[in-house]
């Protein structure tokens, strides 16, 4: 270790004013933090609480999303072998199929097989993902010379956790690429931005590309195969029928089809749990979210209705299908675009919960609302922190 | 009732007049700056929006419309060619008066408004609001209820905008993008969200 501080310490005149490789300062400093803890030190009075910074906290929720990301490229192959091994294919098609081959096979029961077919369809758009909206990132820390930040590693690690299993490479791309650049970068990287930058990425491709992120056909890895998601099957033929073919415990668990990482409510929330014990993760946007949607959907449920059968949806499936808890866990949780007050996280987490069932029930052209509903709180974060302060000022002045 | 509750929603939410319609933009964009100016300015176009299109609606329903002057002894006549000014018309002599009004009591809101006070008559919503309720044929209670809504949505976004825009003020916006630029990404963005409603039939 002390030869690569010393490496460090040589180069490090090179990068700064002056040096030949001023420009590239940023990525000799992300290099350097990822390693070794900043140099700088405080120079008045010390006021450090805790050691924690950012580049921890990010480093965290990245770990903690790490079941979810496991468990997603588990099922995804259990999904995708289930499939194949029902309907006598010969495998996977491409090149796909003879990474796949190289390894494993197509045994649905067989957790390593299952595993890596997943893998095999995750790890492209992961890297994808990683690659380009790094490519921004440096290229906007080299410009605008401020840092890399390894909020990075979070958006990217979301984005790649919340596209379909099927997603075109390229799609991915631009997807982050739209992300990173339009969703935070032209505000000044991270901390300025005012919309989730993984959120804004998939919202541009949703409405762009709607055939390949929505609709019942791509979400397994089988070309062409209709699988339709639980929340697709509920809004369209009943709760009756989705209980016939899903378990509660089965939603819970996650053997069920549906975007690469939001499928086990179980491994969410494991990460869930971190976040929140570390306090990474406000417990009062959770909580408003929870008590936004269960208030919403047992409100639902007294009014019924005769032709909609998303009405009877219980809060107890609305927590386990679709995106529900991977957006509370790891999306409406992103300190930036949330409300900063602590009041204010208890309303805007509860906006975000009664606008996913919301969407979910009432809005027959998206059966998931989760995306829309968090972007849609995103922009009110601020008008709720200002509504919240207003009238902390106007109680203490009263009390003048 | 319900209908004109499912009128009244559609018109904050998910037909906006700002953000779903882009209607308004010049106005939505100025004044988008300052919090107390965008309530103040919000406030005005429900105002203006909810005395002009019942107003309006009158006018079409009673002067305009084919053989709306049957009531005078004359059938025949067709006058909806002079819909347009008609309703110019009555836009200019409300946002005046308003002015006055403002002028008088609520002088801090009115020098904040400034130039934009008078063009609130030009603000394509006020306009757009009276033209969607001819051609949409409303009845005298739904264009109460419409223009009520789509000035309420109005407000509502331009409130969160600048809520935004306040919160952006610590933010790092390169060079070119500064000032409008920067707002009308903001503004596109803010769209995409409110798309959560396209496509919820009331």
């Amino acid at each position: 270790m002390k030869f690569m501080r010393n490496m460090l310490d040589k180069l490090e005149p090179h990068f700064h004013e002056g040096g030949k490789y001023h420009s590239w300062y940023s990525l000799y400093e992300a290099v350097d933090t990822i390693f070794y803890q900043p140099s700088q030190v405080t120079k008045t009075t010390s006021h450090v609480r805790d050691g924690i910074d950012l580049k921890r906290i990010m480093i965290t929720v990245w770990l903690a999303t790490f079941p979810a990301m496991f468990y997603g490229m588990y099922n995804m192959g259990f999904q995708a072998n289930t499939i194949i091994a029902a309907t006598g294919l010969d495998g996977a098609p491409g090149w796909h199929g003879a990474v796949i081959e190289l390894l494993a096979g197509y045994n649905p029961d067989s957790i390593w097989d299952c595993f890596w077919h997943g893998a095999a369809y995750f790890l492209p758009i992961y890297a994808v993902t990683f690659i380009v909206g790094g490519f921004w990132e440096v290229l906007f820390a080299m410009k605008r010379g401020h840092e890399i930040n390894e909020g990075f590693f979070v958006t990217s690690v979301l984005f790649a956790l919340i596209v379909p299993p099927d997603l075109p490479l390229w799609q991915a791309a631009l997807g982050i690429t739209f992300g990173v650049v339009m969703g935070k970068e032209v505000f000044g990287g991270t901390g300025k931005n005012f919309l989730n930058p993984a959120l804004t990425g998939r919202a541009f491709l949703f409405f762009a590309y709607a055939p390949d992120l929505s609709g019942d056909q791509v979400w397994t890895t089988v070309d062409a195969y209709t699988m339709a998601t639980p929340l697709s099957i509920a809004a369209q033929e009943g709760m009756a029928q989705l209980q016939q073919q899903y378990t509660w415990m089965d939603a819970f668990i996650g053997r069920l089809p549906g975007s690469i990482g939001e499928t086990s409510t179980l491994a969410i929330l494991i990460g869930g749990v971190v976040l929140l014990a570390m306090r990474i993760a406000s417990f009062r946007i959770v909580g408003g979210v929870m008590v936004g949607m269960i208030a919403t959907a047992l409100m639902f449920n007294a009014i019924g209705s005769d032709s909609n059968p998303m009405f009877q949806m219980t809060p107890a499936w609305h927590l386990v299908v679709g995106s529900f808890a991977f957006g509370m866990i790891f999306m409406a949780t992103d300190p930036v675009s949330a409300s900063m007050t602590d009041v204010g996280k208890w309303w805007f987490g509860g906006l975000i919960g009664v606008m996913i069932v919301l969407i979910r029930v009432v809005n027959p052209a998206f059966p998931e609302g989760t995306m829309l509903a968090i972007l849609f709180a995103n922009l009110f974060a601020p008008l709720i922190d200002h509504i919240v302060v207003r009238a902390n000022v106007k109680r203490r002045l009263a009390r003048v | 009732m319900e209908q004109l509750l499912s009128l009244f929603v559609q018109a904050i939410f998910i037909e906006n007049m700002a953000l779903a319609f882009f209607l308004g933009m010049c106005t939505f964009l100025a004044i988008s700056k300052k919090m107390d100016a965008a309530v103040g300015l919000g406030i005005a176009i429900v105002v203006v929006l909810g005395l002009t299109v019942p107003v309006n609606n009158l006018i079409y329903q009673y002067l305009l419309a084919d053989g709306a002057l049957a009531w005078a002894g004359l059938p025949d006549v067709d006058l909806s060619f002079l819909g347009l000014i008609s309703y110019i018309g009555v836009i200019a002599a409300l946002v005046q008066i308003m002015e006055m009004f403002l002028d008088k009591y609520i002088p801090a809101l009115y020098n904040a408004l400034g130039v934009f006070l008078p063009l609130i008559t030009v603000n394509c919503a006020i306009l757009g609001g009276t033209m969607f309720m001819v051609e949409r044929t409303y009845t005298f209670p739904e264009s109460v209820v419409f223009g009520l809504g789509s000035g309420v949505g109005w407000a509502l976004a331009i409130i969160a905008l600048a809520g935004i825009r306040e919160k952006l003020k610590y933010s790092d916006v390169p060079a070119g993008l500064q000032g409008l630029g920067i707002t009308f990404i903001s503004v596109g963005l803010m769209s995409l969200a409110f798309m959560s409603f396209t496509g919820i039939d009331l």
